[in-house]
């Protein structure tokens, strides 16, 4: 340092102040770091290429178009073992969703309720809830997983001596629950449509509603109303078209159930694996939200003369939002990632349809391609999601 | 101007209230914290009532049903299972855990070798409890010992090959040893790497900038075991044609990577708690940059990260139980592997050997959150509101 001190000054640049200069060794670093990334790709992809190129590997996407030849146990959409490789891992991307979105209903609801009963006064329910806390934050979920498929429901009687909730015809046995599929007749879709409605209007009333409290104070039965809509005008539409419904009840036949719809043992305990651990990592994230408002807020609440259940709802909950919503956010993506692991007991989501035709056609670039660019944008969208709803709900300061 | 005062404003005190009673027997104790509403009463009797379904049945199929000694099936099942017990007859197999204790310790390591594993474990824990004990002198050469030393000398004993060791081929190691592996590389891994990628996604060089963000971002994106996979199944492709890799190996590097994302991302949540006025300090003072780092600006982000580096150490711990699904046998793959062996096959089994399972990771990740607490107190040196 003081030998390029005693340099810099002489004439211009001098090697020392070359070296020393910050902007030099910048650029340096980068093109040096730059130089070893991309050699380091090339090779990457020369090896890739004689590996591929030595087991005759066909490269490309042109493999989603052929025939797959292998069963799905659980899809949303028609599929068969001839339908094609591109929408085997199209089913594993819907089963994905759909256990995701289940799954954080019930995790989050399984969260606050545990959550806030950490927090109860009441020392038994305290206790009771750190004691789930405890035990879920600190086992592998893929323990969890293999322990309700592999321990519970292996244990459940066999098909004949299924265990049924009488008069509703909910049957439980090990080949999962099976329950009266509804089958919707002419006229259901007008049904939905009111449903649509309903929503819409009540989220006009409450626009409305707010506004005509901030102009004038008086205030708005929103949440009564909007209840009433979004339940008695879809019951009203349905009243009306003659109740187009009809379930298809499953029968217990001699050795079989047979009618109803199935909700697989797979999906059933990943999904409530899945809720059971993400919810003790929520249950936290709420408790560390709820106790992260200061108490002078409540207390100046109370002071004020405000109801405690005002004061919740009011004062604390939008305050611990704030809070509670970044981890809240990395949660809902943990599980849709965890639901993954739904492939160790056969779950056919997305990482196991896509595993089954990497086996099959040992196309393994681009499967782990299509994993990568679908977990990604899942992970993004949900960010820029919440981004949006946390700016919305952060603290507007002067 | 009035004096009239309003009507809500009393015009004479009210009477004092009587002071709060200090009773502190067990009943009302009992009354403040189970019974001190209506509400409250109906909750503490939903709970005892839920205790009572719960507890007196879970204990009576854990221990007094349970059967404890055996070396086969016929002790845990029943006789029309073709075992020794009544029929009608559940609760937990200890004997199968008792009779493949060994193997789920670990796996199928030869069993003339099995000193090899234990010498190890012995001297990790040997470097382990002073490392993990704040007064305990020496740190500096404990973990010159425990992060340098250790590895090496426990690779050459648990491989062999050489100073006339047997060679033990890595398909061959299994359970808690294996777990215990991977998990020990990932957290001597992560922590370095994560501190550099979280120095690199804050530097001021946008080539190494987005080169540490695309790494992060993509590695935190995907789920574990699509990063496994590509460990398994793409790594092989990158190596030049020839060149083999351990399964073992490829399986930790997986681990490792992933980890050290995530651990990035705690690490430059602590950096940016830093107040940028520290490390002008230590510009100020003359220090290069590798000096403010390691002398200023870290051992400041580490203290506040502490709780969060020690929880992506147990989620890491967790993860590990996912190369089963890889086909290795770490402590689940290994006891799945067992209570699917013929000899042990029994309803009960599997629920059995998962709750061992379950215990001895709870045991782990529920001790390295007790002392991620306690560091927390001991480490808070009062910079914090």
């Amino acid at each position: 340092m003081t030998e390029s001190a005693k340099n810099a000054p002489s004439n211009g640049r001098t090697f020392g102040s070359l070296v020393y200069d910050p902007k030099v060794r910048s650029i340096f670093f980068q093109i040096f770091t730059a130089a070893v990334f991309i050699i380091l790709v090339w090779m990457i992809s020369n090896n890739v290429a004689t590996n591929l190129a030595r087991s005759n590997t066909a490269s490309g996407f042109g493999f989603l178009s052929s025939r797959a030849g292998f069963d799905i146990g659980d899809s949303l959409i028609p599929y068969t073992a001839d339908s094609t490789y591109g929408r085997a891992i199209f089913v594993g991307f819907l089963n994905t969703l759909l256990i995701a979105f289940v799954g954080i209903i019930t995790a989050t609801i399984i969260g606050f309720v545990v959550g806030i009963g950490r927090l109860s006064h009441n020392w038994l329910i305290a206790k009771i809830c750190t004691v789930y806390v405890e035990i879920f934050r600190n086992i592998p979920p893929l323990l969890v997983i293999f322990f309700l498929y592999a321990g519970v429901l292996r244990a459940l009687p066999n098909v004949r001596d299924s265990l049924e909730i009488p008069g509703v015809h909910i049957f439980l046995n090990n080949r999962g629950l099976v329950f009266p599929k509804p089958i919707w007749g002419t006229g259901a879709e007008f049904v939905a449509l009111a449903l649509v409605l309903a929503i819409v209007a009540t989220i006009v009333i409450a626009k409305w509603a707010t506004k005509r409290q901030m102009a004038t104070g008086q205030q708005f039965p929103t949440f009564k109303a909007g209840l009433a809509l979004i339940i008695g005008l879809p019951l009203l539409v349905f009243a009306i078209l003659g109740a187009p419904l009809s379930f298809d009840v499953p029968q217990a036949g001699r050795f079989n159930l047979t009618g109803g719809a199935t909700v697989l043992p797979e999906f059933f305990a990943l999904y409530v694996a899945l809720s059971l651990y993400t919810g003790s990592f929520i249950a936290e994230i709420i408790r560390a939200g709820i106790r992260g408002v200061p108490k002078g807020q409540t207390e100046a609440a109370t002071a004020l003369g405000i109801q405690p259940a005002t004061t919740t709802r009011l004062v604390v909950v939008p305050q611990a939002m704030r809070i509670i919503i970044p981890p809240l956010t990395s949660q809902y993506l943990n599980l849709t990632k965890n639901s993954s692991l739904g492939i160790a007991i056969g779950f056919p989501d997305l990482v196991a349809t896509g595993g089954t035709t990497l086996n099959q056609t040992g196309q393994a670039v681009e499967v782990v391609a299509i994993w990568m660019v679908v977990y990604l944008s899942i992970s993004i969208a949900s960010s820029m999601f919440m981004n949006w709803f946390n700016a919305k709900m952060a603290l507007v300061e002067r | 101007m009035s004096t009239h005062s309003p009507a809500f404003v009393r015009d004479q005190m009210i009477v004092a209230s009587p002071p709060p009673t200090n009773d502190t027997s067990t009943a009302a104790w009992i009354r403040k914290n189970l019974f001190a509403s209506p509400k409250d009463t109906i909750l503490s009797l939903v709970g005892l009532a839920l205790l009572f379904m719960i507890i007196p049945g879970a204990l009576n199929w854990l221990f007094v049903q349970a059967s404890w000694v055996g070396s086969d099936r016929s002790v845990c099942a029943t006789i029309a299972q073709g075992g020794a017990q009544p029929d009608g007859w559940t609760g937990a197999c200890w004997a199968f855990v008792g009779d493949r204790f060994q193997q789920f310790i670990f796996g199928r390591y030869p069993l003339e070798e099995r000193w090899r594993p234990l010498l190890v474990g012995i001297m990790l824990i040997a470097l382990l409890i002073p490392i993990l004990i704040p007064k305990a002198p020496r740190k500096g050469l404990n973990a010159l010992l425990l992060f340098v030393v250790f590895p090496i000398v426990a690779f050459f004993l648990l491989s062999g090959n050489y100073f006339g060791l047997a060679h033990v081929e890595t398909p061959l190691w299994g359970g808690l040893m294996v777990t215990l592996i991977l998990s020990f590389v990932g957290i001597a891994v992560s922590l370095p790497l994560g501190i550099v990628l979280a120095l690199g996604r804050r530097s001021h060089m946008p080539v190494v900038r987005m080169l540490c963000i695309g790494f992060i971002e993509i590695i935190r994106g995907v789920p574990l075991i699509t990063v496994l996979f590509m460990a398994n199944v793409m790594l092989p492709l990158f190596l030049p044609t020839g060149w083999t890799i351990d399964n073992f190996f490829r399986a930790l590097v997986g681990v490792a990577l992933f980890a050290s994302a995530y651990m990035a991302e705690v690490i430059r949540g602590g950096l940016q708690a830093i107040p940028k006025g520290q490390s002008e300090g230590a510009d100020s003072l003359g220090l290069s940059y590798w000096q403010k780092i390691w002398l200023v600006v870290m051992p400041q982000a580490i203290k506040l990260v502490i709780p969060g580096i020690v929880n992506t150490f147990i989620g890491l711990f967790k993860d590990t139980s996912l190369v089963s699904i890889i086909g290795m046998f770490d402590l689940l793959g290994i006891v799945q592997l067992n209570f699917r062996d013929p000899s042990w096959i029994t309803p009960v089994t599997p629920i059995t050997g998962l709750i061992f399972a379950g215990f001895i990771f709870w045991i782990f990740c529920f001790g390295m959150s007790r002392y991620s607490g306690f560091m927390e107190r001991h480490l808070d040196t009062g910079h914090k509101r």
